[in-house]
């Protein structure tokens, strides 16, 4: 199935209840799924006037306890920050979807994107396959740490089809959501709020603006230690690295597997959580290593976590760039298995990058 | 109290409501806004709503009710309060919902908003409490702003080709086919807070029976944001917002 559906699926396998969003490519799929599948799990889906009142729409699901999602492109995802940032603040578990145009969200996404002291989880699948599974990874993340998590694709992941079947995971207990408000509370003296700036309630005081504040900091600081995931290959004597992420990660992949074969001494680390960055394995990979390559649909982002991992140890160079099709949306002539190998060959011999 | 009592024309002021923590507030003397809250509250306990009701609160003074409030809320966003409530009723459609926002909220920064949702019929109750200025901030002036008013950003007065024309909200939202019920009351008086009273229970009603979006409109006093003494506040709002908004049932009414 197409990569929009394999979505849609997996995010209803892991019990997301509700979604809203507003159509915009390469986005538009994986509303159109949403809303074709969930009225018949009981579910809703709303076609929202805009992005910020999707977030504002999945932000009162998420109130109630529900699972629930939203999503768009980058753009969209610019008019939602707003609300990731103090949805962060309030502890609320949603997922969002960014089905990017190209890679040049990876500051958006991994930086906060809003306003104030946060960072998402954010998981980037490099296929169906991987990003059915990391879709139900992220619900479970977002229950586990009450904080919103990103899934990272693009054109090429929600637009082309692998046979994918989608069965619900297990990820481990979860906490009960005996924050989540049902209505109950009113006149037992014990109602709640859920409220981004600590406020509380009379009797059961909240800490504050100040101290929720340092309260999800310190949960970023557990978050980041605790789960980066990361994929390698080929490190055995590689003497170059190539970092990328997402679908690039995968024509990377096999770039090298072919520049293996010729004998090229080249390696490859895929962060799958942008957000934590793997900066431990990427350390690592680089400690040994004469250079490190950072492939990348953009100008040059997440080249900057990359250096801030290796820290010196090797030269750190970018060899990806912009590179869409003429709509601006889609798969430039950059992603293609031999402009990538040409790059990395010429990197490490030392050559002018050809264009 | 039902909708066919005379008013407790004595009464208003000498009890605290059921639905709070504490009595205590602290918004400025003279201030309308508790007692439209006082008119949501017993309207909740009236129509045994009282365990089955989520608020969700917007900014501006009366955020701050959302710590004494007893009552399940999600504070939400600067205009954003009727998106999450639209969020909260899809996934609780048994439960009461209601927004709680002030003219800046609703008008200026959530115009949008609160329009779609009422054209989508949404099952929720606005509750919009309206003074035609930003008090929060202190005195600033909002989209309900009548002509004349004078604020912080309208020194010499809201002039017309300078600043533009208010918005008349609930005349606009009552012309959407979603919104079933849409009334206009005030706090300034007695008798003005017990016609909101009945006011407020139908809206409550409408949405109880399924019959889609439901607004009031609460004209607030703000003798502090209107730069008047705070006995003055009463005859202020009659003179100067309640000319242009008007009290009255709007839509879906008796």
């Amino acid at each position: 199935m197409e990569g929009s559906e394999a979505i849609a699926e997996a995010a209803i396998a892991a019990g997301c209840r509700f979604f809203a969003g507003y159509p915009m490519t390469p986005f538009t799929e994986v509303l159109e799924h949403f809303a074709e599948k969930l009225p018949a799990v009981g579910g809703v889906c709303v076609n929202a006037e805009s992005e910020l009142e999707a977030v504002g729409m999945a932000w009162g699901a998420l109130a109630t306890g529900a699972r629930a999602a939203t999503g768009s492109t980058g753009q969209g995802l610019s008019l939602m920050q707003e609300s990731f940032s103090e949805i962060t603040l309030a502890e609320l578990p949603l997922v969002a979807f960014n089905m990017a145009r190209g890679q040049g969200d990876y500051f958006q996404s991994t930086r906060g994107g809003g306003h104030g002291d946060y960072r998402h989880i954010v998981l980037a699948p490099m296929d169906i396959r991987e990003a059915a599974d990391l879709t139900q990874l992220a619900f479970h993340l977002a229950d586990s740490w009450r904080t919103p998590v990103l899934v990272q694709g693009d054109y090429l992941l929600a637009h082309t089809a692998e046979a994918v079947d989608v069965a619900p995971l297990q990820f481990g207990a979860l906490p009960p959501k005996d924050w989540a408000v049902d209505g109950s509370g009113g006149g037992t003296g014990r109602s709640a709020v859920i409220s981004p700036l600590g406020i509380g309630k009379h009797n059961t005081p909240g800490p504050g603006i100040e101290g929720q504040q340092q309260a999800i900091a310190e949960k970023m600081s557990r978050i980041a230690a605790g789960e980066a995931r990361v994929e390698s290959g080929f490190l055995e004597g590689a003497e170059h690295v190539v970092v990328a992420f997402g679908t690039s990660a995968k024509f990377v992949r096999y770039a090298v597997r072919r520049l293996r074969d010729e004998g090229v001494a080249v390696g490859y680390v895929r962060p799958i959580t942008l957000w934590p960055f793997p900066a431990d394995a990427v350390a690592e990979a680089a400690s040994g290593a004469r250079s490190v390559l950072v492939f990348e649909l953009n100008a040059g982002q997440m080249v900057d976590d990359v250096r801030l991992a290796v820290l010196g140890a090797a030269p750190v160079r970018s060899i990806g760039g912009i590179s869409t099709d003429h709509s601006g949306f889609g798969v430039g002539p950059l992603l293609d298995v031999e402009v990538i190998a040409g790059r990395i060959r010429a990197a490490v011999t030392e050559e002018e990058v050809p264009a | 109290m039902t909708v066919g009592d005379e008013p407790v024309r004595h009464q208003v002021g000498e009890k605290t409501p059921h639905l709070l923590q504490t009595g205590e507030h602290d918004l400025c003397p003279g201030c309308g806004e508790p007692v439209a809250i006082r008119i949501l509250l017993e309207t909740l306990a009236e129509l045994g709503l009282t365990t089955s009701t989520i608020g969700v609160v917007g900014i501006g003074c009366y955020t701050a009710f959302a710590r004494t409030l007893d009552v399940d809320l999600v504070q939400a966003l600067h205009g954003r309060a009727p998106s999450v409530a639209t969020g909260v009723k899809r996934m609780q459609p048994d439960k009461a919902v209601f927004t709680l926002q002030g003219d800046g909220d609703m008008v200026n920064e959530g115009l949008q908003e609160v329009l779609h949702t009422a054209a989508r019929g949404e099952n929720i109750t606005c509750v919009l409490l309206n003074n035609g200025v930003f008090g929060e901030t202190g005195g600033h002036m909002t989209a309900t702003s009548v002509l004349g008013q004078r604020t912080k950003t309208s020194l010499e007065g809201r002039d017309a080709g300078y600043h533009g024309y208010p918005i008349v909200i609930g005349d606009l939202l009552a012309r959407l086919e979603g919104a079933a019920y849409v009334a206009r009351g005030s706090v300034q008086s007695a008798g003005a807070v017990a016609r909101t009273k009945r006011m407020m229970r139908r809206a409550l009603e409408t949405q109880l029976a399924g019959e889609g979006f439901s607004m009031i409109e609460v004209l607030t006093m703000c003798p502090t944001g209107w730069f008047v003494p705070t006995a003055s506040g009463p005859s202020y709002m009659e003179e100067t917002l309640g000319q242009v908004h008007v009290m009255g049932e709007l839509k879906g009414g008796a």
